[in-house]
């Protein structure tokens, strides 16, 4: 059967790993290579870098940064941050990503998604989507929750979903940093909504969480940074009680 | 050991080369015919859409080339669909070289399947040390029905061959170059052959 995914995310900033890492016998938890090898000798089944670099030379480092890691990891790994054209992704891919991911890019320009999905085919095309519940309306904002759109979450995803995206990384901005848990109510409509995989980001403090995104909130991965990072959740611990719990997983 | 990693401008590659650069071979990339005739090892990869995949091997002349390849060839991801009959994306025909033909997943379920899905049923020398019911990493939307060729089974929504392998050529769905120690021991075993 197929399994539910358990994904590291990593912020980049131009070229170290951001947001105080505090991980186990690494000696330079800044480096971004070191850290992804040891989540793939861990069990993560998969990473997701984002970039939040603001300069152009930030942007070169990523890429490659971006080569480094498809030399030495051996699980699929996402790029995400920053993307706003075929030319931006096809060095990303050239170097070895496996995905990429657009977020105010394709907000702005949504025929970008349909164009990487016509040149490298849907399957390496995550569309990352932020949003937050206001009056009990799921409304989608760019740059990192600053800035409100007029669009609907459901709406979006479902456009998305046409246009050619092969994943939808969903970020609930009510939820993210409270560690109180995943949106499920808005992952499990999205479910029903669209046929392509939904990531779950934002809010996984304990393990009941996941195990309630992949119940209640039907997601097919579930992201998290900081629990991993400060090992406050063992990756392999919790994929172990995901199993017990009878949740398909890797291990 | 002379491996060469046929390069026709499908997808990402440089993940396959550096897998193997891992396991200490420095696979080429090239699609030159004498080179590829000439190399030990063949890796046909593939990533994106058939139809437009099956024109750029016929325009390089590949398409007459790789049925004809005496040595291991291993085809990856679409390269093992390319392999077969037919597919239904483009509606392609394919090289012929396995006996099955390639169908897109209903929406019954996610499509496509993305992520860490099992393989059973392991029948070739490519899975020496490898445990039944590993775990290999997939995406794609479209999957090659059982047949006599299929050498690994993986379920999703149905039954469907995983890899397949006839005289010296092998295919697989799953990606070994991203599918952790599991995947680089196919790799490696393929080196062996």
């Amino acid at each position: 059967m197929l399994t539910k995914r358990i994904i590291p995310c990593l912020d980049i900033k131009n070229g170290r790993t951001v947001k105080g890492i505090n991980f186990m016998d690494l000696r330079d938890a800044g480096d971004p290579v070191a850290l992804a090898k040891k989540y793939a000798t861990i069990g993560a089944d998969e990473l997701v870098f984002l970039d939040i670099s603001a300069t152009r030379e930030g942007r070169k480092t990523m890429q490659d940064l971006v080569l480094k890691v498809a030399e030495q990891v051996n699980i699929p790994f996402t790029v995400g941050g920053g993307i706003s054209s075929v030319e931006d992704v096809d060095i990303l891919l050239k170097n070895g990503a496996d995905k990429i991911s657009v977020n105010s890019s394709a907000v702005k320009r949504p025929e970008l998604i349909n164009e990487l999905a016509n040149r490298y085919g849907s399957q390496c095309v995550v569309v990352a989507i932020d949003a937050k519940k206001n009056n009990d309306e799921w409304i989608v904002y760019l740059a990192g929750g600053t800035i409100r759109t007029k669009l609907n979450l459901f709406d979006w995803a479902k456009e998305v979903e046409q246009l050619g995206a092969g994943e939808i990384l969903f970020t609930s901005m009510n939820n993210d940093g409270t560690k109180k848990g995943f949106a499920n109510g808005a992952l499990a409509k999205l479910s029903t909504l669209v046929n392509i995989p939904i990531i779950a980001s934002g809010g996984a403090g304990t393990v009941q969480h996941f195990t309630d995104v992949f119940r209640r909130g039907n997601a097919d991965a579930a992201l998290a940074a900081s629990v991993f990072h400060f090992g406050e959740i063992d990756i392999i611990d919790l994929k172990q009680e995901l199993k017990n719990k009878n949740i398909e997983v890797r291990l | 050991m002379n491996v060469v990693i046929i390069n026709y401008g499908a997808g990402n590659i440089k993940s396959i080369q550096f897998a193997f650069k891992r396991l200490g071979v420095d696979a080429i990339l090239s699609n030159n015919p004498e080179k590829i005739e000439s190399a030990d090892k063949i890796i046909f990869p593939g990533v994106g859409e058939a139809s437009s995949a099956m024109k750029m091997l016929k325009n390089s002349g590949l398409d007459i080339l790789i049925p004809k390849l005496k040595l291991p060839v291993l085809g990856i991801c679409l390269g093992m669909q390319l392999m077969c009959l037919e597919t239904e994306e483009g509606n392609t025909e394919g090289l012929g070289i396995f006996n099955t033909k390639v169908k897109r997943f209903s929406t019954s379920s996610k499509v496509p399947q993305m992520g860490w899905n099992t393989i059973y049923n392991l029948k070739s020398e490519l899975f020496k040390n490898v445990n039944e019911y590993e775990f290999m990493y997939l995406v794609h939307s479209y999957y090659a029905e059982n047949c006599q060729e299929c050498i690994s089974t993986t379920n999703y929504q149905l039954e469907y061959a995983s890899a397949l392998q006839k005289n010296n050529f092998y295919g697989v769905q799953f990606h070994p170059e991203k599918s952790s120690q599991a995947g680089e021991q196919i790799l490696k075993n393929f080196l062996e052959l």
